[in-house]
């Protein structure tokens, strides 16, 4: 019922100023293990929008056997209306059964309004997706910050769809396989449509500083236990001392101890999974345990023996997070 | 320029009692027993943002809701802190609704209860978080959108406004009516005065079900939802721990002999560290 055409396992490979986002080759690697989990193997296809990509090869590599590039002066930077103008006409064309998108802040924009229009379900920044006896794509999706995890099938209409949010998925791995075919859609038909109700202006990338939280091996976070900014410095230096990357909770991103909000890790910040995660002043809050757990070694320290974050951590410290912070830091430097 | 503006608005659970909720194991039915539902905290930020463009601009802002018969409180709270008048979306038939079927009701009770210029919403709610009502609402109601805005301006019939996205932001012109949803970053929502409790009490609170409603019944609630729910589950977070126990110094030693144990070269970054400054 779900493939009725060609059927294929599409992943819409995300662009920003030309670079491909690494959330699509996490999103490719998933869907060469759809495709071996479904009765008859579909082909896995990524579809790119776009003024042009760098390095579509490496859609190749991580999984792609045919790559269908949108290439147009009018989709350099993301508009809504225009990409999903695109992607329907597309997916009404060639009706692949399974469509994955990065739930990122594009796709995340992108996904529903893609579902409104082919009037069929998305299942919202998924932690995992697999294929049931029957066939069908079962979606994991977190509710109540993750304290639940619920399974979401789209049974009855198609394309079957899913977000799934960065980092999730694990590090993707590089696949040996053969080059994909790659073929061009032209959009302009479709582009001709545009009412204009929408026009994308520019974009401005923002510097980022320091290691970049997904690719860390250490991650120092604070939580409201730290107390204040002063003290937040604190946090900023044991992650500077150990090369790591600074998270956060959403008490510290409001109080604005940190500059931005990127650094907050949770379900609705960012997923992780460094291979030491030090927790200092974080007390454990459901959406927040639910972006760090894939952690390699959690250490916490809280002054409240109680505090829900000891529960997932392999070292306990009952302490303030100052006092242990000051003293740590002491001693490293020596 | 006078504008009609709507907010949508979510009852939820309160999230700072979310490692409270557990899983009836039989019904597979989540027990929420005992914890308040509050205005999904995002969606305070959407109606500070109406209640600025009023003030600037002139106009009128209603608050929408679907949701059970009790939300009448939370649009009260509103009220309160300064929306004009309220609507309240409540019916069986509305019930097990998925995004899309939620956004369907949702746009139906909008072009009800009155034109609109501009239309906010939070980025997500607190308990589903799918984000994705926001972007099916505009569909539904065929105008622009943007989600996840972090600063906006209107001017005429047109509005500047910019996307926050990973490291960056795009900013885009778009004519109204339209759709905004806000993050929580773009203000800080007031508080309510004893005033505006007073106020509130005479303000207008519309309840309107689905036979008030210009629906096609079948796109109505469970039955209108593509999505399907399977089975659900609590995942387990639990690790088997150890506690560092001692004076503050014996702590920290532990701490460091752990750290590398786990591969941390601390000396190698202690010389990096002396050599940077």
């Amino acid at each position: 019922m779900t493939t009725n055409g060609a059927g294929g396992i599409w992943v819409v490979a995300e662009q920003v100023a030309g670079r491909i986002n690494s959330v699509s080759y996490e999103l490719l690697n998933k869907a060469q293990q759809l495709k071996n989990q479904l009765q008859k193997p579909e082909p896995v296809v990524a579809v790119i929008l776009g003024k042009g990509a760098e390095g579509l090869e490496q859609l190749s590599n991580y999984g792609a056997e045919e790559i269908i590039t949108v290439f147009a002066e009018e989709l350099e930077i993301y508009q809504n209306d225009l990409y999903v103008a695109v992607l329907q006409a597309l997916i009404e064309e060639k009706k692949p059964s399974i469509v994955l998108i990065g739930a990122t802040a594009i796709g995340q924009d992108l996904a529903p309004m893609l579902g409104a229009r082919l009037k069929t379900g998305v299942a919202a920044h998924c932690v995992d997706v697999r294929i049931n006896e029957n066939n069908q794509m079962v979606a994991v999706v977190p509710a109540f910050g993750g304290k639940v995890l619920g399974d979401i099938l789209c049974p009855n209409t198609s394309p079957q769809m899913a977000t799934l949010k960065p980092g999730v998925l694990g590090k993707p791995v590089p696949l040996e396989k053969p080059a994909a075919v790659v073929t061009a859609f032209d959009p302009s038909a479709v582009l001709q449509e545009d009412q204009g109700r929408i026009k994308a202006l520019e974009i401005v990338r923002e510097e980022q500083t320091g290691v970049p939280l997904e690719e860390a091996e250490v991650i120092v976070a604070g939580g409201w236990g730290i107390g204040s900014r002063e003290n937040w410095d604190l946090v900023e230096e044991l992650a500077r001392l150990l090369g790591g990357a600074v998270g956060c909770t959403r008490p510290v991103v409001d109080e604005q101890w940190v500059q931005s909000e990127q650094q907050m890790i949770g379900t609705s910040g960012k997923s992780v999974r460094p291979k030491v995660y030090l927790a200092f002043g974080i007390s454990g809050a459901t959406h927040h345990l639910c972006g760090m757990k894939d952690s390699g070694l959690v250490i916490s320290v809280n002054k409240d023996a109680t505090a829900p974050i000891f529960e997932a951590s392999d070292v306990r410290i009952v302490g303030d997070a100052r006092t242990i912070l000051t003293a740590l830091i002491k001693r490293i430097k020596g | 320029m006078s504008l009609n503006i709507t907010v949508c608005i979510k009852p939820v659970p309160d999230p700072d009692y979310y490692d409270k909720i557990t899983i009836d194991p039989v019904k597979k039915t989540i027990t929420r027993a005992g914890i308040p539902t509050i205005i999904n905290p995002v969606d305070k930020n959407a109606v500070e943002a109406a209640l600025q463009v009023k003030e600037k601009l002139g106009g009128k802002v209603v608050v929408i809701t679907m949701a059970p018969p009790n939300a009448e409180e939370n649009l009260r709270e509103l009220l309160a802190m300064g929306a004009d008048e309220a609507v309240l979306l409540t019916d069986r038939a509305f019930a097990g609704a998925d995004t899309l079927a939620t956004s369907y009701a949702l746009a139906a009770g909008l072009k009800k209860s009155g034109p609109f210029d501009l239309v906010f919403t939070g980025t997500e709610s607190a308990d589903g978080a799918t984000s994705q009502v926001p972007a099916q609402l505009a569909e539904w109601l065929d105008i622009p959108h943007l989600w996840n805005v972090q600063e906006f301006e209107v001017e005429d019939h047109t509005l500047k406004a910019k996307m926050s996205m990973e490291n960056g932001y795009i900013n885009y012109l778009v004519q109204m009516p339209a759709l905004l949803a806000v993050k929580r970053s773009i203000n800080k929502p007031r508080y309510t005065t004893v005033m505006g409790v007073m106020k509130a009490k005479k303000k207008p609170l519309t309840v309107l079900t689905a036979a008030d409603l210009d629906v096609e019944p079948e796109r109505l609630g469970l039955q209108g939802s593509p999505t399907k729910a399977g089975d659900i589950f609590t995942p387990s977070l639990a690790r088997k721990g150890q506690q560092l126990t001692g004076e503050t110094e014996e702590i920290v030693e532990q701490l460091i002999q752990v750290l590398r144990g786990a591969g941390l070269n601390l000396e190698s970054l202690n010389v990096n560290e002396a050599g940077r400054e």
